[in-house]
């Protein structure tokens, strides 16, 4: 007699896989690598390769030497935890910045809680974050897009090859000075490797969405609460406030939108729990921008939010099949 | 009609659902009789509820519609003899999921039928029952819901005080991938069907009838919408293909935009869902006073060189569908009885088919076996996929640390063991078998609740 695998049902797998979901969201960056590389020439290339594979080790190192489990730090999810740390940093950071960053995100910020699916922030944001604490002068430093693009040693020239982001110019108050909207859209600006060319961010947000990893939720939900809230503002006093096309093109909140706040792992489960993720976290940022010290607010805002996942989880559940009252 | 390119606006269901590969190769395969086994088992209790007793002894003569199993309980069958000669024993004998039922042994001499049962093959079209009358005589032949579930077909029709239903559904949805039964029933079987479904809205005592089949099946929508023509009140409504639209709360939200409540039926928002291998069923019964004793089966698999749909008897080893159809394909690791988002997987071939057997599915090691499970990436597809709105990530997790009260909280026992959230899982958690098992404990917990 044959001996016949007996299992329950499903018998049926969908093709969907954590490599599918993890490698899709890298070939989803792509645009924005290109745009980088593009601005920031090689360094650009340098500091995303150094946090890529820093990442993956790290992880690597820390399942087989410290949680002896099966290795998965191949699955992707590292490399996208690298790659998105990378494009938020400024291409003039010194290259052992970001190795350290890179440890802090993988070690502290995921494999600290158990590994993939465990973590309750945003990895990349994370280490961006402690990078942005104990490196200030150098991730606050933004080197010249184009200009600095072919240019190694930038720290030697920072008074030529570096300038504010138009959001620092913003909070310093020099309208006169402030970038056109086609330079925000295309990303001929200063800031972070990947951020700033919002062209090619949708591109690789639409690419996610087509593909079914991400739902357009979150992203439009976030980018229409900062449009919405600094065009209340813009139109309560066009002279002290910048209009709100302006705002959802720079800084990191297209980046943050797209590719950060839909981290799977950090969201909410429920469509209604992902609106008031999402809406909350444009609050914050419009906030921080406005009102706040620092001129961006994007990376706070998303992991305040990332704190609050657990409590909109156990409070906002799907709607019930059998709850529509519609007979008799 | 539905002609191909045509874009239609189908209806579906709103909430959740998933679409695997229908892989229906059978669908060209006309039903084809099968040669008679030497010797069937027909087990007792192919239905939902009690079991029927058995009515014959060992070395009793039976003739094929011979009454050989008394349902007796309220929700219970008959069981027929579907074959004549002598009864071998009335013996325990392991069924599909390996546990031991009563099961009345018979050895095959020749095919004689009951002088009762009428096997012209010409159409009756007058209903002369009276609705009583009509619930009788499903019960007397044992009908039971062709759909998978075997819940005996009377007791639907047994309406309460009080409910009224304005609607008969035919669930002719077949959405489990493989299974082609259904739709080779409604292409050669479409007037008995018609009439089937006439006798349905006579013994419910209702005027309208919907049929609901999905756009994966253009010519059995074409034939039944050319019958149903002549037939006022039954609507064909082609559907979406959308999985699980054949489940029974789904497809009455996708025909009549109707939801059933938590823990309610079908004939608390007016319906009786039937299924349409049940229409059949009925109209032999009715008209011809032939009871269930033989099915149509779908064997196929992606490995095997001939898949076909045949009509056979039950308690025909599934053995025998396999010769015919050229023997076990070479590297089989797991046999289907049923369709493979729901169906159950056998331990041998040597198993009976039952009045419930819609398929078998023949899957190969890359097919068979599941994949490493990985950590929850909280990716919330199972909560997008669920179609009753339930959160399997969540389910998976409490089932899996014992705390059955929060399972009970959250709605558990709503599931309709899809398979849509293990089907879509990215991390291949086994999500339903959880779920199940939290299922299982809180109505352990229900019922000891109620004895105190």
């Amino acid at each position: 007699m044959s001996k016949f695998i007996v299992s329950l049902s499903p018998h049926e797998k969908g093709k969907y896989t954590v490599e599918h979901v993890m490698w899709g969201v890298v070939i989803a960056l792509i645009p924005a690598f290109i745009s980088s590389v593009v601005n920031f020439g090689y360094r650009a290339v340098a500091v995303t390769a150094v946090a890529l594979i820093t990442c993956v080790f790290c992880e690597y190192l820390i399942q087989k030497f410290l949680m002896k489990c099966e290795i998965t730090a191949f699955d992707g999810s590292a490399a996208v935890t690298g790659i998105l740390l990378a494009f938020n940093l400024p291409s003039s950071i010194p290259l052992w910045q970001v190795v350290v960053g890179s440890i802090v995100a993988i070690a502290v910020g995921k494999m600290a809680f158990g590994g993939l699916g465990k973590n309750p922030f945003n990895p990349a944001l994370v280490g961006r974050g402690f990078m942005l604490m104990s490196f200030p002068v150098d991730m606050t430093t933004w080197p010249i897009p184009l200009k600095s693009a072919w240019e190694w040693d930038i720290a030697s020239k920072l008074d030529a090859m570096t300038s504010a982001t138009p959001l620092g110019v913003l909070k310093e108050g020099n309208f006169s000075e402030l970038p056109e909207l086609w330079d925000l859209f295309i990303g001929t600006v200063g800031g972070s490797l990947g951020e700033t060319s919002a062209l090619a961010i949708i591109i690789g947000g639409i690419y996610l969405i087509h593909r079914k990893i991400i739902t357009w939720h979150i992203p439009v939900l976030y980018l229409g609460t900062i449009f919405v809230l600094t065009g209340i503002m813009w139109l309560i006093n066009d002279t002290a406030n910048i209009n709100p096309v302006f705002h959802i093109l720079s800084g990191g909140v297209m980046l943050g939108g797209f590719f950060m706040m839909t981290d799977m792992v950090t969201s909410p489960m429920s469509l209604w729990g992902q609106v008031i993720f999402a809406v909350g976290a444009g609050v914050i940022c419009v906030a921080i921008r406005l009102f706040g010290a620092y001129p961006e607010g994007c990376m706070f805002s998303i992991l305040i939010m990332n704190a609050f996942v657990p409590l909109i989880d156990k409070y906002i559940k799907p709607k019930k099949f059998g709850t529509e009252v519609n007979y008799g | 009609m539905i002609k191909k390119g045509e874009v239609v606006k189908l209806k579906t269901f709103k909430l959740g659902g998933v679409h695997p590969p229908e892989n229906k190769m059978a669908a060209g395969n006309p039903i084809e009789p099968v040669t008679l086994p030497k010797r069937v088992t027909v087990h007792l209790n192919q239905h939902i509820g009690a079991p029927a007793n058995p009515v014959v002894k060992k070395g009793d003569t039976v003739k094929v519609g011979t009454l050989i199993g008394k349902g007796e309980a309220f929700i219970s069958a008959n069981i027929h003899s579907p074959v004549s000669g002598k009864v071998f024993s009335v013996d325990p004998v392991a069924d599909g999921s390996g546990y031991k039922v009563k099961s009345v042994i018979i050895d095959v001499e020749g095919d004689e039928w009951e002088e009762s049962i009428d096997r012209s093959p010409d159409l009756k079209k007058e209903i002369t029952l009276e609705p009583s009358q009509i619930v009788d005589r499903i019960k007397e032949c044992g009908i039971v819901g062709l759909g998978g579930a075997c819940f005996p077909s009377h007791v639907k029709y047994m309406i309460p005080e009080g409910k009224k239903v304005d609607t008969v559904v035919i669930n002719a949805v077949e959405c489990e991938p493989y299974l082609t039964a259904d739709d080779r029933i409604m292409i050669e079987k479409t007037e008995e069907i018609m009439i089937g479904i006439e006798i349905m809205k006579k013994a419910a005592g209702v005027e309208k009838a919907i049929v609901g089949i999905e756009a994966n099946k253009p010519e059995a929508i074409a034939k039944m919408e050319k019958a149903a023509s002549v037939y006022p009140g039954t609507i064909i409504q082609p559907l979406k293909v959308m999985y699980p639209q054949g489940a029974e709360k789904q497809l009455i939200k996708s025909v009549l935009n109707r939801e059933v409540p938590s823990g309610k039926l079908p004939l608390d928002v007016g319906c009786v869902v039937n299924n349409v291998g049940t229409a059949l069923a009925v109209y032999e019964a009715v008209q011809k006073n032939k009871p269930l004793i033989e099915r149509v089966v779908t064997v196929t698999g992606k490995k095997l060189t001939k898949t076909a749909n045949y009509m056979v008897r039950v308690g025909t080893p599934l053995s025998v569908l396999v010769e015919a159809v050229g023997g076990m394909p070479e590297g089989t690791e797991k046999v289907i009885n049923g369709g493979p988002m729901m169906g159950k997987a056998i331990p041998s071939v040597d198993i009976p088919v039952t009045k419930g057997t819609s398929g078998i599915i023949f899957m190969d090691k890359a097919e068979a076996r599941r994949k490493l499970t990985r950590n929850c990436i909280r990716c919330a597809k199972c909560v997008m996929v669920c179609p009753m709105g339930l959160e399997p990530y969540l389910l998976e997790k409490i089932a899996d640390k014992e705390r059955w009260d929060e399972v009970e909280k959250l709605a558990a026992t709503d599931c309709i063991e899809c398979g849509s959230c293990s089907y879509t899982c990215p991390s291949s958690r086994p999500l339903l078998d959880l779920i199940r098992l939290g299922k299982a404990n809180v109505n352990r917990i229900r019922w000891e609740r109620s004895k105190k």
